[in-house]
This record gives structure tokens, sequence and C-alpha cells, in this order.
């Protein structure tokens, strides 16, 4: 056994309310730049739809993530050998083109202002921001937001596919949901896998998955190799980059910037001990729906004493430790299983938990005409507006199951609580089916409805005065620092300035000046 | 022998060596940032695949040929049984099929890059220079294998570029050697000198990342934090 700490992430979909507050807050950190106006780094998508970039779940297309071949754990998109050889290193086959996510624009503003006296109101026309050129619109990101389109990108949203009962998209029947997409830093990650130069790796104490600039060499396998779509090729410095997890506020001990500003309070940050020894095992399993109980075994109790004693022999702080033992990632994905991984049948362990949405069926036991029989939840949940089997089919590999349970404990809390507000009584025995005692409901309560921010987000900083001196490396790395005019923010052609210059004026120590 | 044989044939090669290899190590030290193999697939991707498929199908036999008609010396060929007869039809038909494939890649390439207009914004100078040079270069050697080996048979150039060539690296240049030479043949010598003299300067250091090494190494990557040297 090898003891490795990994920081994870829970979003309880419960609560997205699709605000795309996490997005732009994303964008201003991290990919307000030119070469990089079209990444985002966080984003999120109304589902069912096709996402960005466009169809990004169908890894028929894609090639993204792991399959097995004879049994044995080996990349979609080829062996290593494969690449080199078959020429793919000259032309990649499998790689998205920007036309699958968007062409950015901007708009020629300047023409409101400037424009003579007409008949009509002057018209600012959108603007390729890659080649200059006037453009008519027909994507852009979030093109399908709240299901606009629904009826047309709908029908071809992979998950949907997958259903063999027909869904209607009529607006009646319809259903939607939010579904905030960020790299998911797996345990298993195909693109550090795919990357020929070494350039991507994983960090060893706290499993973030970032791309060394200076080592990249601009091949794009690890667009192909994720089969979420979250690295992306900046058509500027011809360079990966990717969500970077904010590794420079998670070491401070700060949530990410998409957690710290999220309005719906739906995200959770914490530290995950697990086997790195059986990772290549987990990722392995034979049925695509054993992948997520495999998942789950890879993580260790953190109160077990043997395992505290093999993770302190492993080399990890006794403050790591201990933000294991208050992880809320652990809780929800592990302790309560009301988490699940995205897409877990693509082999990459993601790290990134979601807590499925229950959709509106409440109204059969909540509010005026509710079902007075709370034992009629159970029912009620198969005849939830979003199907379970496309729930399943995101989070588990369509094992309706484990999804089913999860949304059972949590309309069992709704229950419970409300049974207690309204002092109505409630037979505490009912808890036991759904796997829980009391106590848990209450903690899962304040956790999932509370959600306090140091209840939501135990961070232990990364003590980096251990091996470096912080005060003399401030301001030493960073984009900032690279000269390359793709690296400050996107500036319009005309100015003078550089994107570096510009940079350098305005941002300070990780604060804009106005 | 003039001076400006002198200087064609024995300075500027020197010279384009001479920044070759001084270029690359300044530019292995100082800018591993845009060391990249910048390519556009992600702008442009039907016409790129084939453009760059058959750019480089064609160019890796082509360098080659050129390693076993430059470096190896007529002799020992011919010891090892490779007749003159033997080489030429291996020079002129597989290296003139290769040259035209490399050739073919390069027209539609460069086609590709100055008439799609988005390739064409994110083209640098040094993008088009490169281009153009290497056009030009491929077009004098498949024009020099094809049609000057057939207009004047009598030349070989086995028994002039390629001495001239060897002994540049053995310090003993003899630009006599090259007098005699054909024009078109002259100038992709020209060419190709001048090309190395700006290749640590240009995309195609992306050559020497060729990720080899990748076959042998395992899939996942950790990294863990260092003692770095802090200046105190």
């Amino acid at each position: 056994m090898k003891i490795k700490a990994q920081i994870a992430m829970v979003m309880n979909l419960d609560k997205c309310i699709g605000c795309h507050t996490c997005s732009v807050t994303c964008k201003s950190t991290w990919t307000n730049r030119e070469g990089a106006e079209y990444m985002w780094f966080n984003n999120v998508e109304t589902k069912p739809g096709i996402g960005y970039p466009k169809r990004w779940e169908d890894q028929e297309k894609y090639k993204g993530g792991w399959t097995l071949r004879k049994g044995k754990l080996e990349l979609k998109s080829g062996s290593k050998l494969s690449k080199i050889a078959l020429g793919k290193i000259f032309y990649n086959p499998d790689m998205p083109e920007m036309k699958d996510y968007y062409e950015p624009w901007t708009y020629d503003y300047a023409k409101l202002t400037n424009s003579g006296e007409k008949k009509h109101q002057p018209v600012a026309r959108p603007k390729s921001a890659v080649s200059g050129e006037t453009m008519d619109l027909d994507w852009g990101p979030n093109w399908e937001d709240d299901l606009a389109g629904g009826h047309i990108t709908g029908p071809k949203d992979p998950n949907i596919e997958k259903i063999e009962e027909e869904i209607k998209f009529n607006f009646e029947q319809s259903f939607m949901m939010y579904l905030p997409r960020l790299c998911e830093h797996c345990l298993n990650p195909s693109c550090v896998a795919s990357c020929p130069s070494g350039a991507m790796y994983k960090r060893d104490e706290d499993g973030i998955v970032l791309v060394d600039q200076e080592a990249c060499r601009g091949w794009r396998y690890c667009m192909t190799g994720c089969p979420y779509k979250k690295v992306y090729f900046n058509w500027k410095t011809n360079k990966a980059e990717k969500c970077t997890f904010c590794f420079p506020r998670i070491e401070a001990g700060l949530p990410t910037v998409c957690s710290e500003t999220c309005t719906g309070r739906i995200r959770y940050l914490g530290v995950l001990l697990y086997d790195a020894d059986r990772v290549q095992d987990a990722a392995s399993m034979p049925d695509e729906k054993d992948l997520y109980r495999a998942q789950c075994d890879l993580f260790l109790d953190p109160h077990d004493p043997k395992v505290i004693e093999q993770a302190r022999k492993d080399g990890l702080a006794e403050e790591w430790i201990e933000a294991a033992q208050n992880s809320p990632v652990y809780k929800l994905a592990i302790e309560y299983k009301l988490a699940f991984p995205l897409h877990p049948e693509y082999r990459t362990l993601p790290m990134v938990w979601y807590v499925p949405p229950l959709s509106p069926i409440m109204s059969h036991f909540e509010g005026k005409d509710s079902i007075q029989n709370p034992d009629l939840i159970f029912p009620a949940i198969e005849e939830m507006r979003t199907p379970i089997q496309y729930l399943a089919n995101m989070l588990t590999a369509g094992d309706t199951e484990v999804v089913k349970e999860a949304l059972q404990r949590m309309a069992m809390m709704r229950s419970y609580k409300r049974a207690e507000f309204s002092k109505q009584p409630l037979d505490e025995n009912r808890l036991a089916r759904v796997g829980l005692n009391a106590r848990q409901i209450e903690e899962m309560y304040r956790l999932l409805a509370i959600a306090k921010y140091e209840d939501r987000f135990v961070i232990p900083t990364s003590h980096k005065e251990g091996y470096m001196d912080p005060f003399r490396a401030q301001g030493m790395e960073g984009f900032g620092g690279m000269n390359c005019d793709g690296c400050g923010p996107a500036s319009p052609r005309t100015e003078s300035k550089s994107g570096k210059e510009l940079y350098e004026e305005n941002f300070y120590g990780g604060i804009w000046r106005d | 022998m003039n001076w400006l044989d002198h200087f064609v044939w024995v300075i500027f090669p020197y010279l384009c060596v001479a920044v070759f290899v001084v270029g690359h190590i300044f530019r292995f030290r100082y800018d591993q940032f845009h060391w990249t193999a910048k390519s556009s697939e992600f702008i442009e991707k039907k016409q790129l695949m084939v453009g760059s498929l058959l750019f480089h199908i064609g160019i890796l036999p082509v360098i080659m040929g050129h390693i076993a008609g430059l470096g190896i010396p007529k002799e020992w060929m011919e010891s090892m049984g490779v007749n003159e007869h033997v080489y030429h039809i291996g020079a002129v038909y597989i290296g003139g099929l290769f040259g035209v494939i490399t050739l073919a890649g390069m027209l539609l390439l460069t086609t590709r890059r100055l008439t799609k207009r988005t390739i064409r914004q994110l083209s640098t100078t040094s993008d088009l220079i490169v281009n153009v040079m290497l056009l030009f270069i491929v077009f004098m050697g498949v024009f020099s294998t094809l049609v000057t080996t057939n207009v004047q048979p009598e030349f070989d150039y086995r028994e002039t570029i390629s001495v001239w060539f060897r002994n540049l690296f053995l310090f003993q240049p003899d630009a006599s050697l090259m007098s005699e030479v054909p024009l078109s043949f002259k100038m992709h010598v020209v060419a190709g000198f001048l090309i190395f003299a700006f290749w640590p300067f240009s995309r195609l250091v992306h050559v020497w990342s060729v990720p080899l090494n990748y076959v042998r190494r395992s899939y996942i990557l950790y990294r863990k934090h260092r003692q770095q040297s802090v200046r105190r």
C-alpha cells in the first residue's frame, strides 16, 4: 500500500442554479488572454445538450480516455507506438478543431460612436478574434443555455442516445439540469498518459494535474486523450493549457475561484486518501458498471489507525491526515454515497464528483397536495422528471440502482427535516432502510443545506516553506514572467501596448486594478 | 578560384553550421517556452491532413537518401556491391518518387498557408520564410534529380558535391569541386545551408523534439516538490 492524498471536489447539482458565476470568475482569473478566449477551464452546460465542445461525450468520435484491449488498459486513441509510428504525429485524426468549441469573437464597438448620421442606428457587428473578419454567428459559448434549441441539440446528447425508450423534447415533457464542468484531476489521467513530451504531470502531494509550459511541444495528444475535453490548445502560444485547480490558492489553503464564488454554495473541496498501488487495477475492471464501486474502494478510511500509520510512513503531514478526517468530499462521496464521478466508463477515475439533482417530484410529498404517506418517496423517485437512466448514463456507466439509492437518501433527509420542523412524528427506523442514522442525516443536512464555508472547504496548506523561500519566490511564477504576447489580457488589435504590458500595468498580486 | 566561390562554398557553409549549433544551444537554454510544433491543425484540419502527411512521409526518406548520397563515399558503396547503375535507379526513381511526394505536400501546405485567411493571419514572418524556403529547396531538389540529371547525364554529384560536403567536415574545404556543378544543384545546396542557419530560430526546432522516449516511459507521470535552489 502506498498512500497518496488528492484534493477532490464535490458539486451538489441539486442546488446549481446555472448562473455561470463560476465560469466567469474562472475566466477573468485564468483565460482572459489572447489565444485563450475560447477556453473555459470551467463551464456550465445545460443537460440534455451536446455541450462544449460539441458532443464531447462521444468517444467514438474523439477517442478520449482509456479502453480495455485484451483485458489490458490502453488509451482509446491508440498505443504509444501507434502514435509515433503511424504518422499520427503529423496529423492527429481524433483532435477537435476550433469550430467544435466555437470561434471567439468581439464586437466592432467603435462603430457605435464613430458612425455618421444615418437613417438607421449603427450596429456593432461581431468580428472574429482569430482572423478579424466579420462573422455570422451560429454557435458560441452556452449556445444551448437553458435548453435553447434543446429540441434540436437535446436528441443528439450521447447520454440521451443511450436510452432505449424515446425521450420527449416537447415543452410539457422536457427536463433539464445544469452540469458545471472543469478538469477532473483524475487518478488515472489519460491526458498525462497521452503527452509524448512528458510535459503533463500529476502532482504527487495533492494530485493536481498540470501542463509544464516550458516542456510542452504542442503535439496536442492531450486534447484527444482527455475524454472530458478539458485540455485546450492556445492558438497564440501553440501550447496546451488546462484548469490548474487554482493551485496557488489551494497551496495556501484557499478554495478554487470557482468554488469560492459559487453563489449556490454547491461546491465542496477536501482531501481524499487513496492507495496509489491499486489505481491501475481499479481502472481495469472488466465490467464498466463495476468501475464506480472500484473507484470508491480505492479511498481509505482516514480514521482507521492502520491507514493513519501508513499515511505517516508515506510522508503525509499530520495536518493533511486531519483534513482527510474532516473532508466533506469523503463524507459526501464515500460515507453517504451521494456523489458520483462523471462518466466512470472513461476509466480515468475522475476526482470531481456530482450529487445528482432531485428534479420535480417533490410536489408528490411536499406542499399542498402532498401524499401523506412518506413511504411513497421510493416509488415517487421513479417518477422523477429527469429520467434516472439519464443520470446513470452520466454518473455510473448506466447503473441506475446506485443513483436511485442516492436520490432516496436525499429525499429521506428532506422528509426527516420536514417532519422535525413541522413537528410531525417520523419513525427513525425508516432511516435504516436507506442505510443512514439520525446523526448522519443531521450531518448531511448541515453539509448540504446549511453549507457553511468552513464545512465546504477543508483544505490543508502545502507548507512550501519546507522546500523553498516563499517570500523571495513571490511574483516569480505565472504567465506574467513568460515574456509572451499571448499571456496578458485580451486586448484590441489596434492597441499599441502588448498584452504583457497591459497585464503588468493592471494586474497586481492577484487583484485587478480598476 | 575567385573570391565569390570561396565565400559561397567555404565561408558561408561554416557560417551556417556555426549559427545552427550556437543558435540551438541559445534557444534551448533561453527559450523553451516558444519551442513547439506550432501546429495549425486546431484552426484547419482537412487540408492540413493531406499536406502534412504527404510532406512528412516524403521528407523522411529524402533525408535518409541525402545521408546515403552525401555521407557515404562512392567507393564504399561500390565495395558493398552497389554499383553506379543500382545507385542511379535508387536515387532517381525512389528518391524522385519521395521528392515528388514531398513537393506535393509542400505545395499544398503553402497554398493553405497563403489562401486560408485564419491560417495566414496566425502565420508569423518566420513561418512564411520557412514555408517559402522549404518549397524552393524541395522544388530545386526534385528538379535537379529528375531534370538536370537527364539533361547532363555526365555530371555525377557523388564525385563533386558529396566530396566537397564531406571535406567540409574534415576541415579541408575545397571550393573548386563545386565550380562545375550545374546551377540547379548549386541553388539547392546554398538554400539548404541557409535554412540550417535559420533552423534554430524557427518552428523547425520541433524536429529535435520527436518524442522517441515516449514509447518506453510509463503512462502516468508524477512530480514531487523538490528542494529548489532559491538564492538566499
